[in-house]
């Protein structure tokens, strides 16, 4: 690991941003800044790994599954397909537009990560809502650093709890009903705040919401998350 | 093969290809300038959406319940800047009183 990384400099210098330090400190500054949501992400596995249990998957499938794919929603769905004795291609479908918004996701970290493919091949895996969130610095720009450093505690958080969930799904209700199910929504609140750095930006998360409500009834869950990043297109105007 | 396992091994498939396509293609390059200012607000805009998703849609239906209070709470603690663990706590306990009481 390089210990200095040097980002490139901004476009422009949006309030709140602060010149990268070192990566390790970053890295360190990163897990700290994900610990609540971990909480969040941890409840969220639990009940995921009793979901997954509920539906005949086993106990090391959907261990593998939170591994490998690392994405709840998509792994809900699978889960929920597969106990409905619904078809693969339905929960790869389901996966492909829960997912999608990890497309543009990756496209604004990409000039944060640096290395040969294979390592950002690795690197991108642990980019999930919740390190995306903490990684950035403002004005679209990421800190590598960050995004891995909370994308590692998240990872753990999100494999422990479904480990939990499987083998204690007897013992253990849905953890949803104490209320975790706002834990995300009201750290991505806090997150939001400091995001709305002019009106432009504000005008856009407005847009978002009015988009991915207003699709929400129509659309399979996901596309009303990738439609919404559509209002960014309003940056392409001076 | 089960399709248990086939499902989690093309599930994951299809999960960190579109992960990595951003940035195994595009790392460690500059964006051009035009895009740089769509991706500037990027953060704002799925993050709204993100949060205004995951408290009122249920599937594919819209509700509004006891997450929305949570919410709320959650809304005024960071209106007045109060440390983010307490905001979320407060958050957390309105929600599940809210369920306790309307059961």
């Amino acid at each position: 690991m390089d210990s200095q990384e040097a980002l490139p400099p901004p476009a422009t210098t949006p309030e709140g941003y602060s010149p990268p330090v070192g990566f390790r400190e970053e890295l360190l500054r990163g897990m700290r800044m994900a610990i609540p949501l971990a909480i969040a992400v941890f409840g969220f596995a639990v009940s995921f790994g009793v979901v997954a249990r509920a539906a005949d998957m086993g106990i090391v499938a959907p261990i593998a599954m939170s591994l490998t794919t690392f994405a709840g929603s998509a792994q809900f769905a699978a889960a929920s397909v597969v106990g409905t004795g619904g078809g693969i291609a339905a929960a790869i479908v389901a996966a492909v537009l829960l997912n999608s918004r990890y497309l543009p996701i990756g496209i604004s970290v990409a000039p944060a990560m640096t290395g040969n493919a294979v390592k950002r091949f690795l690197s991108a895996q642990l980019v999930v809502d919740e390190s995306w969130a903490v990684g950035h610095l403002g004005g679209g720009r990421y800190s590598r650093g960050r995004l891995l450093g909370a994308g590692v505690v998240v990872y753990c958080a999100w494999v422990g709890g479904t480990a939990v969930g499987v083998l204690g799904a007897q013992y253990v209700g849905d953890p949803l009903r104490f209320g975790l199910d706002v834990v995300s929504p009201v750290l991505f609140l806090a997150l939001l705040k400091g995001q709305i750095s002019d009106r432009r930006a504000l005008v856009c998360a407005l847009l978002g919401v009015a988009v991915a409500l207003s699709l929400t009834p129509f659309a399979s869950p996901g596309v009303p998350l990738i439609a919404s990043t559509v209002v960014c297109l309003l940056g392409l105007r001076k | 093969m089960s399709g248990v396992w086939l499902a989690v091994l093309l599930v994951g498939a299809v999960s960190m290809a579109l992960k990595a396509a951003g940035p195994v293609l595009l790392g460690g390059q500059e964006l051009p300038d035009r895009m740089q200012r769509v991706v500037a607000l990027m953060a704002p805009t799925l993050l709204a959406a993100l949060i205004s998703t995951q408290i009122f849609a249920s599937g594919q239906s819209l509700t509004v319940d006891a997450r929305v209070v949570g919410l709320v709470v959650g809304a005024f603690g960071v209106w007045r800047n109060w440390p983010t663990l307490l905001v979320v706590v407060l958050g957390t306990a309105a929600a599940a009183i809210t369920r306790l009481i309307t059961g």
